[in-house]
């Protein structure tokens, strides 16, 4: 299958500007406004959908099924890094908060919305909308892929 | 390395990343992974082991999450911290969850050998791992809600592993959409909780409890959601399917996240709402009678080896809610009877486990080696392999219930105890014995003696023949010396259950 037409192509790489700025707009203000991770995550996998509806098959290259399950895998193993990273305290526990620098004291109240100061819950947030945007692309890129390919049969 | 105080999260902690991190030694070579499988899981025991230790020295064993110290459970007094709450029940079921996916993961090296996708299945059984670790420890409602999740769809993916066929897929299904069910009733039990006194930790809630009518329709509501993923008798029809369309050591991973749910479902009862009234007690044990009933009965009639240690299990599970249940009438406090009978319940869990666990891998084996499930079909394989006839052997009289096995133990303390609560009731429990001893030996004579079938047979992977053997080590070693087992694990795990003060107190 060769994709949509032109008009449609051309429509979808443009709408991924706009897309990929609000989906990361999401997850990095995460722990100042309404979604997180998971949101803006799901946001940025709406491309994917978009790309495999407009370009079909072409997309093939762009969308790898073994990378994109390894980008899954590397931003869980980074997120419980992070939880385990707390230990010296509790487990999850907020080390980077107050740490200078980058990690400045947390906002309280009516507050600027500085993106600095949630510690390492940005972090997190950024680790889980990785993890969120290659799954449910892995997903889509299974369910589209997965209907033409022959399931064969496991051994054991 | 890590100090003691943080034991109890490292429990969940350490399977959850190793289920993260299994995919990526996949990567790298299949040998590396099974290694850090097994090294994840020996840990993990360890931790439990060390656990429990240090609960049985120092009492109860508690833990915040994301606290500036582990022990701040309720700053400014008030208890809004996630916490993990460690008591000696809490650590007996943990240990029990981590020993057997140790021995289930050791059978996979040799059942699953040639798997493609060996990959995702340790990452899911891992997962299932750190679920079922979360709802024994979890101290707050909500989180033993997302734990409940965590054990649905894990397990969910786990029973379809033949995703070939159409009846694996079927039964995963039937799975999904039974525990998605019991996951939206227990969502709307912890609502209707938080909505009356804004809590959510299961410990200030037991001390704040009011008995409102709302309550009661929240209790009912928990012990539902609980009983469907145990599945006791109004909900036992996924059982069979799954334990029967899953490959065995994925079918004793689904035995023991359904004891994990009874020990949640024992927990909220017990020490979260400590019920005045026997009502509860009497349905629980009017659910376990039936339960009995209709598991022995449909076993009778099964032809397929997985189904029918399936429909056994329902009935297991019946003898485990007979005795709690009736234990619930009474006051465990004051009464012998009713705290013997909550012992037999809490032993039958470990004895439960170990039985039905050689039994489902037993059967695994079976279809290892002659890719046949169906009773009909097989026969005299007990003059080719005597060993695993002896293993088949030893739990099928561990779970009739036959001295010297640990299956009589916990049985006759259930019986003796049931007696004085209700005669008809043992009565049926013990009918329900004999005719589980029936349902064995029918199923032993058509697979190990009788007419060899005329195919050539291989040989049972050593893997294989160490985990059945550490399970029938184990079953023997309680069978033989069930009063230490009681003393030093099952008496502290039933005082714990008892005393919902000692828990409150760990937290307020």
């Amino acid at each position: 299958m060769s994709g949509l037409s032109k008009i449609v192509r051309v429509t979808a790489a443009v709408l991924m500007v706009p897309v990929s700025t609000f989906g990361l707009y999401v997850i990095m203000h995460g722990h100042l406004t309404p979604g997180g991770g998971f949101q803006g995550g799901a946001v940025l996998a709406t491309i994917s959908a978009l790309f495999i509806i407009a370009y079909a098959d072409e997309i093939k290259k762009a969308l790898d099924v073994n990378l994109l399950s390894l980008v899954e895998t590397l931003a869980l193993i980074t997120f419980i890094s992070l939880a385990f990273l707390g230990l010296s305290t509790t487990f999850f526990s907020n080390f980077l908060l107050k740490a200078g620098e980058l990690f400045n004291n947390p906002a309280v109240g009516i507050n600027g919305g500085d993106l600095n100061t949630g510690g390492i819950i940005p972090l997190m947030n950024m680790a889980v909308g990785l993890e969120v945007f290659s799954a449910l692309s892995l997903i889509m890129v299974l369910m589209y892929y997965g209907s033409k390919m022959e399931v064969p049969e496991d051994v054991s | 390395m890590i100090n003691s105080e943080h034991t109890a999260i490292m429990l969940i902690a350490v399977p959850l990343l190793g289920a993260f991190t299994t995919a990526v030694f996949g990567r790298v070579s299949s040998s590396l992974r099974n290694i850090w499988v097994l090294a994840i899981l020996a840990s993990t025991e360890l931790l439990a082991v060390l656990l429990g230790v240090n609960v049985l020295e120092k009492g109860i064993n508690v833990y915040a999450l994301g606290a500036s110290f582990p022990t701040l459970t309720s700053p400014e007094g008030f208890p809004v911290r996630i916490i993990l709450e460690v008591d000696a029940m809490n650590a007996l079921i943990s240990l029990i969850a981590c020993t057997i996916t140790l021995i289930v993961v050791v059978y996979c090296l040799g059942f699953m050998r040639e798997s493609r996708v060996l990959d995702k299945a340790y990452t899911l059984i891992l997962l299932l791992l750190t679920g079922m670790l979360g709802l024994t420890l979890t101290g707050d409602l909500f989180n033993l809600f997302v734990f409940f999740e965590v054990v649905s769809i894990s397990s969910a993916a786990l029973i379809a592993f033949y995703v070939h066929r159409g009846q694996s897929l079927e039964a995963a299904f039937k799975y999904m959409v039974i525990s998605a069910t019991g996951a939206l009733i227990l969502l709307f039990a912890v609502a209707i909780i938080y909505s009356q006194y804004n809590l959510l930790s299961m410990a200030a809630l037991a001390a704040s409890i009011k008995y409102t009518f709302l309550d009661e329709v929240a209790l009912v509501l928990l012990i539902s959601a609980f009983l469907l993923k145990a599945g006791s008798v109004p909900a036992h029809m996924w059982k069979p399917d799954a334990y029967g369309e899953a490959p065995a050591p994925v079918a004793v991973m689904l035995l023991t996240s359904a004891l994990v749910s009874l020990y949640v479902l024992f927990r909220i009862t017990y020490t979260v709402f400590n019920p005045v009234t026997p009502t509860i007690g009497w349905t629980l044990a009017l659910l376990g009678v039936l339960s009995i009933f209709l598991g022995v009965s449909m076993a009778l009639i099964q032809t397929k080896l997985n189904r029918l240690i399936a429909y056994s299990a329902i009935a297991e599970i019946g003898f485990i809610l007979l005795g709690v249940g009736s234990s619930l009438t009474q006051s465990p406090h004051t009464s012998k009877v009713g705290f013997n009978a909550l012992s037999g319940g809490l032993f039958h869990i470990l004895n439960d486990v170990l039985d039905l666990g050689l039994l489902f891998l037993a059967a695994g084996a079976i279809y290892y080696l002659t890719r046949e499930n169906n009773m009909n079909r097989l026969g005299g394989l007990g003059k080719t392999h005597p060993v695993l006839g002896v293993f088949f052997l030893i739990g099928l009289l561990a779970v009739s219930g036959l001295p010297p096995f640990n299956g009589f133990a916990s049985k006759l303390m259930i019986y003796e105890s049931v007696y004085f609560f209700n005669p008809l009731f043992a009565i049926i429990g013990i009918l329900g014995s004999i005719l589980m001893a029936a349902v064995y030996v029918k199923a032993f004579y058509s697979v190990f003696l009788g007419v060899f079938p005329p195919q050539e047979l291989g040989q049972i992977p050593k893997s294989m023949l160490a985990a059945m053997g550490v399970l029938a080590l184990l079953i023997l070693v309680i069978g033989l010396y069930p009063a230490t087992v009681i003393k030093y694990l099952i008496t502290p795990a039933a005082d714990a259950l008892i005393n919902p003060g000692d828990y409150i107190g760990g937290v307020l």
